[in-house]
């Protein structure tokens, strides 16, 4: 493996006096996708939160060799991470083309972020439904295309690392495995991915590899190959479904 | 009460009206975006005002001073909030915005007062003597305490009040003070006579709402002022600092401030407490509007200015009370028609 993109080490995250994130190392190497999974309440949002500086942590966060970890999440944008958090966050009442402005707001003292049009016409060409609505308020879209939007947002600011936490919430399967067809294409170009879903099966899918959360703790980690194949992945995460009926229309991981 | 006193009334009302839009559109833009109810706006209203008094007088305004202390401690208070980034860029930025800046601001007011160079000039030294005070304030007393309630935050908001009552009461003295119009002319329209300054001041705040609106509607950075408003955890996962849009919004309410006060000079003698009232029937506006909508305060204002002078002819001795207890059907219907919500905190 080549030197680590971001590189978490021991993290700890308490509410009050319980801890919901114990001890976890996790590393991401530049360009892979990896995933973390694990059960409601196993520490997976709250990990990336703390990745990101929503939430403060113990332990240490390096980000291609600099120390994250008191940083404010602004400051950690600008490094060029960048999270899409579950519940979204976009702004409800601004239009479609605004929020993804907004999204390129750490560029707005370079020559990119003054024209911007470039990177707004390449979202529009990557999600034409956004095209379609760009005058319409972000709070009025339906929960695929808020999915969409708060991807193309966070394009929009040319993050070296995206995480992304449980893109496939709430989405209808179609929708999940264009999400997920997306995430791997992001990939393929270069961006570094960390994945946090309970939808194990699409995101072993499309991994390099996975982290298995529990109580707040790495139970098991390794190739995602590996982890599809693993006994207690497939009991306790992916059932018995066979892999092409949950995400139609893709084959084999291409990696 | 005939048509011809009603008339006038409704005109003064409507001049004063403009006045307490500039104050209540801060404040909604503030609270929007910082959830700071800005007491200290009056302030900043009766800052600009006194300010230009001394200016016009060809003496130094006791604000260059203080604008030089709240630069200093507001460097103190940057250099503590980027202890953990700190390297020399960051330092010579953060010199050149709350020392140098300020320096030369007070350089040039030092140099233009015995000058006396005219009120065009004398209100643009006034403008850039009071507006970056804002951004300092804000620096010093909201920024450490961005995470605390609403309800900590007016506190603090009302302490800044009366420090800066207080500082004005040392640097302006017991005095009041008036300035000459903007302008002398003077139109008769019907049984009406409208005068330039009437003019100038309806002229203006209408200036000052289309330049808010087409900040938020066609700038970036005026955008990214809405976004933290609409959803502040949504806005630092772009970039956008809490702390970048706080100053810039209150910096801007310094600046409205210091031109509403600027505007009413001429018209009534500004004392160093003057501001607060001026200020609470901008809030009052304000509240009617929810702290939430800009037309709406805008519009609420308007009426509170006219509630005011008719309040001022029918009832002399009561008119603050009058003014104040329109609040209180506002309030009623406004809980009555909203469900309670939980507080977002």
């Amino acid at each position: 493996m080549t030197q680590p993109m971001l590189e978490a080490e021991t993290l700890s995250v308490a509410y009050g006096r319980v801890e919901a994130v114990r001890g976890v190392s996790l590393t991401v190497a530049p360009g892979r996708l990896v995933t973390v999974l694990g059960a409601n309440g196993a520490g997976k949002t709250t990990l990336l939160n703390a990745l990101m500086g929503v939430l403060p942590a113990r332990g240490r966060i390096l980000f291609e060799g600099r120390d994250l970890t008191r940083l404010p999440i602004e400051a950690r944008v600008a490094q060029g991470l960048s999270l899409i958090p579950e519940r979204r966050e976009l702004f409800a009442t601004m239009s479609v083309e605004d929020n993804l402005k907004l999204g390129a707001f750490r560029f707005r003292h370079t020559a990119r972020g003054k024209d911007g049009g470039g990177d707004l016409g390449e979202m529009y060409r990557l999600f034409p439904r956004l095209a379609e609505r760009r005058r319409q308020q972000a709070g009025t879209l339906s929960g695929g295309e808020r999915q969409m939007l708060a991807m193309a947002r966070a394009l929009m600011g040319r993050p070296r690392l995206l995480m992304l936490d449980e893109p496939s919430l709430g989405l209808a399967p179609l929708i999940v495995a264009e999400v997920m067809r997306m995430v791997a294409r992001l990939r393929d170009e270069g961006v570094a991915i960390l994945l946090v879903e309970q939808n194990a099966r699409a995101a072993l899918q499309i991994a390099d590899h996975g982290y298995v959360l529990d109580g707040g703790s790495v139970v098991l980690q390794g190739d995602s190959r590996t982890l599809q194949g693993d006994a207690r992945v497939v009991e306790t995460y992916l059932g018995s479904l066979s892999v092409d009926e949950a995400l139609p229309g893709r084959t084999a991981s291409g990696r | 009460m005939d048509a011809t006193i009603l008339l006038l009334l409704l005109q003064d009302g409507v001049v004063n009206g403009a006045i307490y839009a500039l104050i209540a559109l801060s404040l909604v833009l503030v609270f929007t975006v910082t959830r700071v109810i800005l007491i200290p706006q009056g302030e900043f209203v009766a800052y600009g005002a006194l300010t230009l008094a001394s200016l016009e007088a060809g003496t130094l305004p006791g604000t260059v001073p203080l604008l030089l202390g709240l630069g200093g401690l507001a460097f103190l208070a940057d250099c503590a909030e980027a202890r953990h980034s700190l390297d020399g860029r960051t330092l010579l930025r953060l010199g050149l915005r709350d020392l140098v800046l300020p320096a030369l601001v007070a350089a040039a007011a030092w140099i233009l007062a015995p000058m006396k160079p005219g009120l065009l000039i004398e209100i643009l030294v006034t403008l850039a003597i009071v507006t970056p005070m804002g951004g300092f304030l804000y620096a010093v007393a909201f920024r450490p305490l961005a995470h605390a309630s609403v309800l900590v935050l007016l506190i603090a908001s009302v302490g800044v009040h009366l420090a800066l009552t207080g500082l004005g009461l040392v640097f302006f003295g017991a005095e009041g003070s008036r300035t000459p119009p903007l302008s002398e002319a003077s139109f008769p329209a019907g049984p009406l006579l409208v005068s330039g300054q009437s003019l100038w001041m309806i002229g203006l705040t209408l200036a000052i709402i289309v330049a808010l609106w087409l900040f938020f509607s066609r700038t970036l950075l005026g955008k990214a002022l809405i976004a933290t408003a609409v959803n502040r955890l949504g806005a630092r996962l772009m970039g956008i600092a809490p702390s970048l849009a706080g100053r810039l919004s209150v910096s801007v309410a310094a600046f409205i401030g210091a031109l509403s006060g600027v505007l009413i000079a001429p018209l009534t003698t500004v004392y160093y407490d003057t501001g607060f009232l001026i200020g609470l029937k901008g809030f009052v506006a304000a509240i009617i509007a929810g702290l939430a909508s800009y037309p709406a305060a805008a519009a609420a204002a308007i009426l509170v200015g006219i509630i005011e002078s008719i309040a001022s002819f029918e009832a002399s001795a009561f008119k603050e009370v009058i003014v104040f207890m329109a609040i209180i059907p506002v309030l009623l219907w406004r809980s009555l028609r909203s469900a309670p919500i939980e507080d977002e905190e």
